[in-house]
Order: structure tokens, then sequence, then C-alpha cells
């Protein structure tokens, strides 16, 4: 048939150019560790594409019904606790800086710097789900939970968009905590690893991808503050 | 540093390796491997499965359909069944096939790579999946769901008694199993390409998978959110889409149809890439206009994202609205329209064997210029108004996506047979398949397209009497189309015992896939190639070998 | 079964269908007859150049990159053309001529209900003159269905909660198909029935056979009932607006927005008074949601609707905050088409 075999034995196993030792932590089908550096990252970037058309889904949506029932919306902003809000936001960026800084410090192989940052971050992060936790508490209990448990009524002619517009921000803000609560997940295993020692000069991709995962739960959150909370304009709930 | 060239070419004897089939044994070997290609396998008889309870839906409905009566299914089982027939067929097979199968095995072969980027994240592609695929299962067997794949409200809201939470859970699921695969070949082929192998040097194939890729990672998210919302209208009671309690049903349609429609070039762009592999190396010829293709391949998914109102036109969008989608699916055609003619040129003084994967691609290019030209009659308006929500309708996406897509998977399976397996498949059994599918394709679908017209619904159970000898000539056409499909899942399977072995490159044909063994060892090349060579660079490999092949 | 019974075409019964079908027949011949000579050049290249012994390897030639021009730019010319005519025929489809006579239409699962002005009610059929465009207006009570008449070639989604319109008028007398044709659940294949197009004559004598009364005058009945007439007097001094000779005038609400009022208009402010409330009045109309079912309310409309019929193409004052809001707020009249009824939440 067609076989082309030339004969001989197979050729010897491609010698390595960089003299490094191999790096416990490059995955075989790379060919070096920058290859796998460049490969995670860009990974990382388009799972953020997706979140982002994940969450624009149903930000156009709450946009279709702002445009569509503005009395609604306003009010259902104005139950909202704006401070916490205001807090739980400079609260998320704080978390960003000292994810950064973990970043940076994993670049520059300061193993303690890199451990107390994440820890940091997650400590900032808790703080961010707690107000939240507390958040929810209260909503609930005032009757703002959509379905069966709904029994707001201040405006009854309004009360089905408030409704709607309750849907939306529990969809979005529950969505966004779930994110957040993986990623202090993650954090926690990353805070392991640092403190194993695994990061350094050469392999701080995965801290880097971790930033990149945090930064953008983070901005997320800077659209919903404003959307959810402050829409309602001077009057405060 | 030596490296494998074309000009250089080194194979190894079979005897002496290990391929990624005899590398290890074991149930577990295969369940937790992260090798691309055997991955690739389980997807095989995961999708293969799937079609077959697919397939079977279809069988019913078209007995059911041989008689204007509804007397062989209930109303409630019959509107089961094409919900289930759509929903089995669409998200479980025909979107991961090309991709999961063809797509996992090929890439990282046709880039000189050893695996892809995030080999993990494949098998847990899988995963997903399977566990979608075990709940759509579940479901199907405690009452289905009847709402249609389409889940349009408030009847799926509302009024369906049905289990539309599971069903849309487990649609949810399987789409991240589609994300995930996009996800990997896109950084895979960004990343990992081989030295010297430059953009315009790639496959088509893989410029298709890429255009596939971006559409999977972007529009799949646009139906998790609506899915998401959708479970969570049903189960909390709140209005988002249902009208009485003041959302909109329309924005139900606009977010579903967002990634549907783009959801369909997920299903023919890796089917062109197949094409185009096929055409090339059975005309042993580089595609005519291999830029326009390739470029072409980027504009149907871009341009896809653009025109999903067209499912819309009598749904109560604005005239002006309805103008804007219609003169975009013009648009839209154009690109796809390229690579026919391109195709089509190719075969001119060229060398052409008509091996079974040409047959089945010579079908793809008639039916699915049929099915293509049918869009146009559906993206005029004034026409569609019409047909829309009939079997003409039907009939169009069955001409694309069956005669379409499947024809090409056919193909691309047959094809890559040799590689994949190490064995030919019997040829004349083959072709002999080939045909009857073509003509079982055709006498399922034409006949249709006059229904449409004449005016029958689709998702009719019992329907007008005077539509009764078209609905009995898809019957029987269906039954052609039936033993079309059975006959490869025998000799197919017989072929792993008892085909011939085939070498490393029996078409005698130019690509990197073919510059190592069939089956192709676990880590797919001894050495990184490097490439200096154009694709379907066919004088220069003829060149090197210094000898006809005689196929 | 005869082969007679062997339909290919449908049968031709309404102004728009002849239009419909020459688009078609269009379609049919150029995207035929371009698929048919691609596959016969295909067949003929694929023997020409077959594998032979002595070809076994390609020509190392290329054609004219001419070519590729020449096949995208005339296919896309050809496909505007199509968008261009298929758009003309739908702008005929969309436009109700003035003269319609209006029938109103309800879906439900699994049932057709058909209301004429002069009060009379059919169930799954509709008789209609010949020779008269008939506009339909249609809501559902339910989920989404689609009327569709195969031999007048024009269908329509009918939502819940929202009116829709279409219009056809029949060229010849005959018995056709009613379909529905959009899935709506158990019985979708049974939502069927029949269009009765008959010679103006009889149509009249069919007319008189009915007693209820027309509509409209239903309407007042319920307009009693319910006590709109406590609030809604003829005078200024009634706490609601005054509804005679209201139907298609520009109203401005309390937020100085501008709506026409039509039937979607009307039809919310009886279910939902406070979505807008005209400019002056307080918001004490109490909503009827729930009590007044959906043949009730065709029959309210249609009252208000006979009390005042200017449709005068008024071009309403563009005030800053003025834009159309919820569901039902038609294109402005003057616009140069006729009130749109259609328009939702979402565009």
């Amino acid at each position: 048939m067609s076989d082309i075999t030339l004969g001989g034995p197979p050729p010897a196993p491609r010698v390595e150019e960089h003299h490094e030792h191999h790096h416990p932590f490059l995955q075989h089908h790379f060919e070096d560790l920058g290859q796998q550096h460049e490969a995670s990252t860009l990974g990382m970037w388009m799972f953020l594409a997706t979140e982002i058309l994940f969450f624009g889904g149903v930000l156009a949506a709450y946009w279709v019904y702002r445009v569509t029932y503005p009395e609604a919306w306003a009010i259902g902003a104005a139950q909202q606790i704006w401070w916490l809000g205001a807090i739980n936001t400079i609260v998320l960026i704080i978390s960003s800086l000292t994810m950064a800084l973990a970043v940076r410090n994993a670049q520059m192989g300061r193993r303690m710097g890199t451990v107390y940052m994440l820890i940091a971050t997650l400590f900032f992060g808790s703080i961010f789900l707690g107000v939240k936790m507390y958040e929810y508490t209260k909503h609930w209990q005032e009757g703002l939970f959509p379905g069966a448990a709904f029994h707001w009524n201040e405006v009854p002619a309004l009360a089905p968009k408030v409704q709607l517009f309750m849907t939306f921000y529990w969809c979005l803000t529950g969505l966004h905590a779930l994110h957040m609560i993986i990623g202090a997940g993650l954090l926690i295993w990353f805070i392991w690893r640092a403190w194993k020692g695994h990061f350094g000069p050469e392999y701080y991709g995965p801290v880097e991808i971790m930033g990149l995962y945090w930064h953008f739960v983070d901005i997320v959150w800077i659209f919903l503050f404003p959307f959810l909370y402050l829409i309602h304009g001077a009057h405060h709930g | 540093m030596s490296s494998l060239t074309l000009h250089d070419v080194r194979f190894v004897e079979p005897e002496t390796t290990r391929n990624y089939i005899t590398h290890d044994y074991g149930a577990l070997s295969w369940l937790l491997t992260k090798d691309h290609k055997r991955i690739a396998i389980l997807y095989l008889i995961s999708i293969t499965a799937l079609f077959i309870l697919g397939g079977f839906f279809a069988v019913v409905m078209r007995i059911e359909l041989l008689t204007p009566e509804g007397d062989l299914l209930t109303s409630d089982t019959y509107n089961k069944f094409f919900t289930l027939h759509g929903i089995v067929m669409i998200f479980f097979f025909l979107i991961p096939s090309i991709p999961a199968v063809l797509g996992n095995f090929l890439l990282p072969l046709m880039l000189g790579a050893k695996d892809l980027a995030f080999p993990k994240i494949n098998l847990l592609s899988w995963y997903l999946y399977i566990i979608a695929a075990v709940m759509g299962l579940y479901i199907i067997i405690t009452g289905g769901v009847d709402t249609g794949w389409t889940f349009y409200t408030p009847f799926s809201t509302q009024y369906s008694n049905t289990h539309v939470f599971g069903v849309t859970f487990a649609a949810f699921i399987v789409g991240f199993s589609s994300i995930l695969t996009g996800l990997n070949f896109l950084v895979t082929i960004h990343r990992m390409r081989a030295p010297g192998l430059t953009w315009f040097r790639l496959p088509l194939f893989v410029w298709a998978m890429y255009a596939t890729s971006i559409v999977q990672l972007l529009a799949t998210p646009v139906l998790a959110i609506t899915l998401v919302m959708l479970m969570f209208e049903r189960v909390v009671h709140v209005g988002i889409f249902d009208p009485a309690l003041g959302g909109d049903p329309l924005l139900f349609q606009h977010m579903f149809w967002f990634y549907s429609h783009p959801a369909v070039y997920i299903m023919i762009l890796p089917a062109m890439g197949v094409a185009s592999e096929v055409v090339a190396a059975f005309t042993r010829k580089k595609i005519f206009g291999y830029t326009f293709v390739a470029y072409s391949s980027l504009a149907i998914a871009f341009l896809g994202f653009l025109v999903w109102a067209h499912h819309m036109f009598v749904a109560g969008i604005s005239v002006y609205s309805a103008m804007i989608f219609s003169f975009l699916s013009y648009f839209v055609a154009v690109p796809s329209a390229i690579k026919v003619f391109n195709w089509t040129a190719t075969l001119y003084r060229a060398s052409v064997a008509l091996m079974t994967p040409m047959l089945y691609i010579l079908g793809f290019i008639g039916l699915f210029t049929i099915g293509g030209v049918t869009g146009l009659f559906l993206a005029a308006i004034g026409l569609d108004v019409h047909v829309t929500d009939t079997y003409f309708v039907v009939a169009h996406f069955h001409y694309v996506m069956v005669g379409g897509a499947v024809m090409a998977y056919m193909a691309g399976l047959h094809y890559w047979w040799p590689k994949i397996t190490g064995r030919m498949y019997p040829e004349w059994w083959a072709r002999l398949a080939a045909l009857l599918v073509f003509a079982g394709f055709n006498l399922t679908f034409f006949p249709q397209f006059v229904l449409g017209y004449l005016g029958m619904p689709r998702r009719y159970h019992a329907y007008a009497p005077e539509f009764q000898v078209l609905n009995v000539m898809s019957t029987a056409g269906a039954s052609v189309l039936a033993v079309g499909y059975a006959l490869p899942l025998c000799y197919l399977l017989w072929s792993l015992w008892y085909g011939r072995p085939a070498g490393p490159n029996p078409w005698g044909a130019v690509g990197l896939e073919w510059a190592t063994t069939s089956p192709p060892p676990m880590e797919n090349f001894h050495e990184t190639p490097v490439v200096t060579w154009d694709a379907y660079d066919y004088p220069a490999m003829m060149k090197a070998m210094g000898e006809t092949q005689n196929v | 079964m005869m082969l007679s019974d062997f339909p290919l075409w449908p049968e031709q019964a309404s102004t728009v269908a002849p239009g419909v079908d020459a688009l078609m027949t269009f379609m049919c011949i150029v995207c035929g007859g371009v698929s048919v000579i691609t596959f016969f050049v295909i067949f003929i290249l694929a023997i020409k150049y077959r594998r032979t012994p002595e070809n076994q390897l390609a020509q190392d030639y290329e054609p004219p990159k001419a070519l590729e021009a020449a096949w995208i730019i005339i296919p896309f010319l050809i496909f505007m053309f199509m968008f261009v005519w298929g758009s003309w025929l739908y702008f005929r489809i969309q436009r109700v001529p003035d003269n319609a006579i209006d029938i109103y239409a309800t879906g439900k699962q699994w049932m057709w209900k058909f209301q004429h002005a002069s009060g009379q009610r059919e169930i799954n059929t509709l008789h209609v003159p010949v020779g008269r465009p008939i506009r339909i207006t249609m809501a559902s009570e339910d989920v989404i269905h689609s009327l569709f008449f195969p031999v007048f070639r024009v269908k329509a989604d009918v939502l819940p909660n929202r009116y829709k319109t279409m219009w056809f008028q029949a060229t010849k007398t005959g018995r056709f198909h009613i379909f529905c044709a959009e899935y709506c659940g158990t019985l979708h294949s049974g939502m069927i029935g029949w269009v009765e197009v008959m010679e103006p004559v009889d149509y009249q004598k069919w007319l008189a056979g009915g007693a209820e009364g027309s509509l409209a005058s239903q309407g007042e009945k319920l307009f009693q009932k319910y006590a709109c007439n406590t609030c809604h007097t003829n005078d200024a001094t009634g706490r609601g607006p005054v509804l005679l000779g209201l139907y298609g005038t520009t109203v401005t609400l309390s937020n100085n927005a501008t709506v026409t009022a039509d039937e979607n208009y009307i039809r919310e402010s009886i279910l939902n008074p406070q979505a807008k409330v005209v400019k002056g009045f307080a918001p004490v109309m109490p909503t009827f949601q729930g009590q007044v079912s959906e043949d009730d309310l065709l029959k309210l409309v249609s009252y208000v609707h006979s009390l005042g019929t200017q449709k005068t193409a008024v071009v309403p004052v563009e005030t800053p905050s003025s834009k159309a809001t919820s569901a039902g707020s038609p294109l402005k009249p003057g616009a140069g088409i006729p009130p749109q009824k259609d328009k939702g939440a979402t565009p």
C-alpha cells in the first residue's frame, strides 16, 4: 500500500533547548513555561468573555424593563440601602488592590507577601459577602423576595413591576455572589499553594489568572451598584 | 536540531510503537484520560448513542404521520416526541458532533501539537455532556417535556405540566460543555501551532473550527442566562417573560434566538471545514480561493450574530426591525455561496477520486445548497409570512442540518476513520450507504417543502387529509434514510476487527495528521514538526514522495 | 384516494396571494436554476477530471481570481433584489386599507373565537364577505398562538395581553382552512377551523341572523354594569376623563408624555389604570384586572371606539419627556403608515 516507511529506528526524543531543570508545574503538552503561561492567560481572558456575555444577557433584560417601567425601577432601587452598597463597592475595590499586590509579590518571589495579600483579598471578599447576607436577610423580612414570599405593598399598583425589579436584583446579585464564593474558594486554595512556595518569578501565572478573575468579578459589581442602588435619583431609600 | 519536514518524511513501523489505543488498558484509563484522541472516542460513542435516541423519536413521528388522524400516539406524547427529537438532536448530537469528535481528535494533529491547551478541561467537557445526557434521559423516562425545543413562553413557564425545569437545566449544563470545547480550541489554535505553521498555512478545517469556537464561546452564555431566567420564572412564578405579570414573551424569543441562530452556524461551520479537507484530498488540489474560504468562515461567524430576529418576523416585531434583519440575513448568505462556488472550482483540472468521503461531500454540497437557498426564501419577509411555522421551515433546516451537517460528519468520519482506528472501512458498502442516505434524505424532506407551501403547519400531530400523499412519501424516504444510517453503524464496527489495516496515509493526502502513524501514538508526533510548506501543497508533496499514489 | 386529491400548490384566494406566489415562483426559478447549474457543473467536472492512472495529480492551474469577484458580487445583487421584493410585499401585507371591516378574534387553548362588530360570535368558523378588506384585531387568553390562512398567504402570532392586527381581502368565495401555526400545547393541531367567504349579499343575510346586538352595544351594557359611567361622565364634572370623542386623539399624560388613544391604550387603562394617568386627573381609577374577561374587554373597547372614531393623522406635540413607553404605543401617526397596534416593549 502506501506506507512510506524509510526504515530505521524511531528518532531519539527531542532534547530540551532550554537548560532549565524540568519545572514541576510544566504540563507536558506544552513546549515550555512561557507557552503554558500564555495559553493559560489567554484561556482566562476567553472565559471572562463568556462571563461578559452571561451577565450581559441578564443586564440587557434588566434594561429593557427599566425603559418600560421606569417608576417601578426607581422605587425598587429606593428599597436598597445605598450606603451598604457603597461600602461594598469600596471593599471590593480594596480587595482588587490586595489581589494585584498578591500578583506582584508572586512575581517578585516574596512567598509570605503573596500569602498575606491573598489572605487580605479573602478578608475583604468575605466582608462583601457578609454585608450581602445582611442585606438579603433584611430584604427577605421586608417581603422583597419575588414569588410567594413577596408581600411588599407600599405602592400596590406598581407591586408586580417592583417584584420584577427585585427578581433582577436577586438574579444579578445572586449570580455575582456565587462568583465571589467560587472566587473565595479558589483564594483559599491559592493561599495554601503560595504558602507551600509554588509561585515564583518563573511561575506566577496561576496567581495572575486568579487576579484576572477577581478583577472581573469586581468590575461586574461596579456595574451592578449604580444599576441596582443608585438609579432612583436624589431621594434615598 | 532534527525536525520533521515533508521533504524528509520519516514514519515509524506500526509494530515498534504503541498508539493511543494500545497505550494502556482498562476502563479507568479511558474514563480518566487526558488525551484528546481518547476523549474524541468517548464523545464518538456518546453522540452515536444519542443520535440513535433522537432518530428513534423521528421514526415514530414519521410513522404517526402516515395517516392524517392522530391514531398512533396521544397528542401529548407526540408533542413530547418532537420536543425531545429537537433537544436531543440539536444539543446532544449536532452541536458536539464534528467539534467534539473530529475537532478534538484532529486539531492537535493538524497543528503539530501534543494535545489541546487544556486537556483536563477537555475531559471536563465530556463529563458535563454525560451528566446533562443522563439528566435528560432521566427526564425522558419520567415523562419528558412538551414545549418544543424552543421553550416559548408563557407556555413553558406557566402552562406546560412537564419537566421543563429539568430539561432546561440539562441544556444549561451541556451548554457549558460546548463553551469549554470552544475555549480550548481557540487557545490551542492561538498558542500551540508548530513552528512555521503560520495562519495562512493552516488547513481550512482549522479555520472553520476557529470560527465555530468563537461562536460557541460568545453565543452559548446568552442561552445559559436565558435558561436561568426561564428556570427562575418556572419555579418562583415571577413575570420575567409572562405578560400577565408584566413581562414580555418577545423578550424571551429575542434572547433565545440570539443564541440559537448562531448555534446553527456552530453546526454548519465545522461541516464546511470537513468539506474543504475532503475536497482538497480527493482532488489533490489546494482549495480554490483558500484565503476567501478562510475569511468567509469568520464572516459567517460574525454575521451570524446579527440576524436572529428573522425567526420572529410574524411574532410582533416592528416593520423596520423586520427589514433590517431581512437585509442582514441576505448578507450572511454571501460567504456561504463563496464556499460552494470555490469548492466547485477546485474540481477544475483536478484529479477527482469518488471515494466514499468525496461522495458524502458532493452530496453535502448539493443538499447544503438547496437548504441554503431555501433560507433565502425565508429571508424574504413577504414570503416568510406565508411559510414560517410550516413544514417549509422544517424542510429547510433539515436540508442544512441533516443533508448538510450530518452528511459532512459522515464524510469526515469515513475520511479520518483510518487515522483514528488504523483500519479501512469496506468501500463498496460505504458507497452504498452514502447513496441510500442521499436518496432517502431527498425523498423524506423534499416533499416537506411542498407541504409547507400548501400550508401544513409544523408540530402538527394530526393534519388535513389532502396532505397525506406527501406525508406518506416523506415517511417512505425516512425508512430508506434509516437503513442508510444503520449500515455504517454495522460496517464501521465490523472494520474495527476485520477492516484492512491502513497505513499512515491511505488517501495520499497532504496534512500533518497524515504524517504520523494510523492510529497515532499517544504524543501524536515523536518530534515536533517544523512546517515549511503551504496548506494543501500537493505539487511539493508529490515531488518529495517521488511516486504516485494509486488510490 | 384519487390523484386529484393531491394538491401541489395552494389556491390563491386573496389580493396578496398572487404577489406572494409570484415571488415564490421567482425564487424557485432563480435558486433552483442556480442550484441545478452548480450540480451540473460539479457532475461534469467530477467525471471529466476523474482520477485515472494517468491523472493522479491535479494540474497546476488556478482559475482566474476574477471569478471570485463575480460570484460574490452577482449573488449579492440578486440577494438585494430578493430583499427589496420581499420587503415591498411585506409592506403590502402589513398596511391595512382604510375601509376594512373589523373582526375581533381571541385565541385560546384550543379554539378560535371570532366576533363581528355587529355582534355575531363564531367559534372556529369565520364568515367574511368576498372583495372587502377584513381587519382582524386579536389577542390570546393564554399562550402564544398564530392565526394562519394558507389560501390568503397571511399569518400573524396572537399574543397574550396585547392586541395585534392582520388583514386580508378575499378574492373568491369558498371554504378554506384556518390553522393555528404556533405550538400551543396538547391540541395545537386541533386548533383549526374554516373561513367561509361569501358573496356580500349572502354575508349580509348571515349577519342579520345574529340577534345579540352589536359588540359596541353589548359594551355599553358592560360600561354601566361595571359603573364606569359614575366617573367617566360626558362632561368635565366627572372624576375620570370624558370618553366621548376620545378614540384616535392624542392624550397628554401626567408625566407630560403623549399617547394615542387606540385599542391597546383603552385596554391597558381598564386593566392597569396607573400605567398611564391623564394629565389633570388623580390616579384613583381602580383596576379591573381579573374581573373583566377577554370577551368583555373586547366589547368595552369596541364601545369606547364607537364613542368617537376620529382617525385623523394628528401629529402630536413633541414634549421634552415624550416617549412611547409600555405595551401598545403605536408609531406616531403622520409617518405615512397607519397606527401600528402591535408594538411591544421590545423592538
